[in-house]
């Protein structure tokens, strides 16, 4: 069996941590789950405010998912445009 | 796969000084929504008819809804968030043409967040004066969250920055992983291209249409709240 190069050690564990920084897809999910059911409740009770609510509960949603994106911006930054390599 | 996914350099002079694909579809868009702007202008009568009713009902929205989200005394930044609402969905929307959207480049949306960042403290300071705007920006609840302050001050432009160029360059990549996944079903077997005909439509509609639109308004709705918050 070769050795296993620096760069080759240094790809593959980029390709583990951008797996991994996608967990952080959890979070927005749960958040804009709970956005969307209250939306929904909101909706409910006032049937009249669709249009403020619908307007609220995006811009809410949008802005909670900022987190998630933090981590898929992390992750193509591993896959596609690695810092780590050029240190070796 | 092609794993570049940074804008091309189209140009390049001797200097070291290039130009990128993501400047010059801005300088496009740049000259679409000005020529647009001009022919929808011209000859305006008293009574509108055709194109001025367009322009008309665009000035309208806009301003109602600077209008509802800044307050009646602001109406003075309908043109700015306006043309930063049309700039932006022009620019994620670029993308469906077959171009590179500008926004898909962290220049663009950093050059933007930080006009936004100067607008927040600048009105700021020109409301409340210096004192008031330190008072107010920095020591709020007590002086001594001085230090957290600032740090969520200079993390407004960043989470901007990065909401706007993370949708779109996310929604781009994955277009891109689609493409080449359709394209090597069929790879060598027949020539022509069937699955990239349909299928691919139902995606562009969510991550070009919807998250284009939903985040230009989302940029230009944060930029509103922000510096309406700082002037109040």
């Amino acid at each position: 069996m070769e050795a296993i190069t620096g760069k080759a050690l240094i790809l593959a564990c980029s390709a583990v941590g951008a797996g991994l920084a996608m967990i952080a897809g959890i979070g927005p999910g749960i958040g804009q789950g709970f956005a969307a059911g209250k939306g929904a409740e909101a909706v409910g009770k006032q049937p009249e405010a669709q249009g403020d609510i619908i307007k609220t509960m995006l811009l809410g949603a949008a802005v909670d998912e900022t987190t998630g994106i933090y981590g898929l911006v992390v992750a193509l930054i591993l896959l596609f445009a690695n810092p780590l390599v050029g240190m070796l | 796969m092609n794993t570049e996914f940074g804008p091309k350099i189209i140009v390049e002079f001797s200097n070291g000084v290039f130009i990128t694909e993501t400047v010059i579809n801005t300088w496009i868009i740049m000259a679409v929504l000005v020529v647009v702007s001009i022919i929808l202008t011209r000859n305006m009568k008293l009574v509108p008819d055709g194109k001025q009713n367009v322009a008309e009902i665009l000035v309208g929205v806009l301003t109602s809804l600077v209008g509802s989200s800044m307050g009646k005394d602001k109406l003075g930044f309908v043109p700015y968030m306006g043309t930063l609402m049309i700039f932006l969905v022009c620019a994620n929307l670029w993308g469906l043409v077959g171009f590179r959207a500008p926004t898909a480049d962290l220049n663009t949306t950093f050059a933007l967040s930080i006009l936004t960042f100067f607008m927040i403290h600048g009105n700021s300071i020109r409301r409340k004066g210096v004192g008031g705007w330190l008072k107010g920006t920095f020591f709020e609840p007590v002086a001594v969250m001085a230090p957290l302050n600032l740090i969520s001050e200079v993390a407004t432009p960043v989470s901007l920055a990065f909401r706007l160029f993370g949708n779109i360059v996310g929604g781009m990549i994955i277009m891109a992983l689609v493409y080449n996944a359709l394209g090597t079903i069929l790879g060598g077997v027949l020539p022509i291209p069937i699955f990239e005909l349909g299928i691919p439509a139902v995606l562009h509609a969510y991550f070009d249409v919807f998250a284009g639109v939903l985040q230009a308004f989302i940029f230009t709705m944060l930029t509103m709240v922000f510096v309406s918050m700082a002037m109040d």
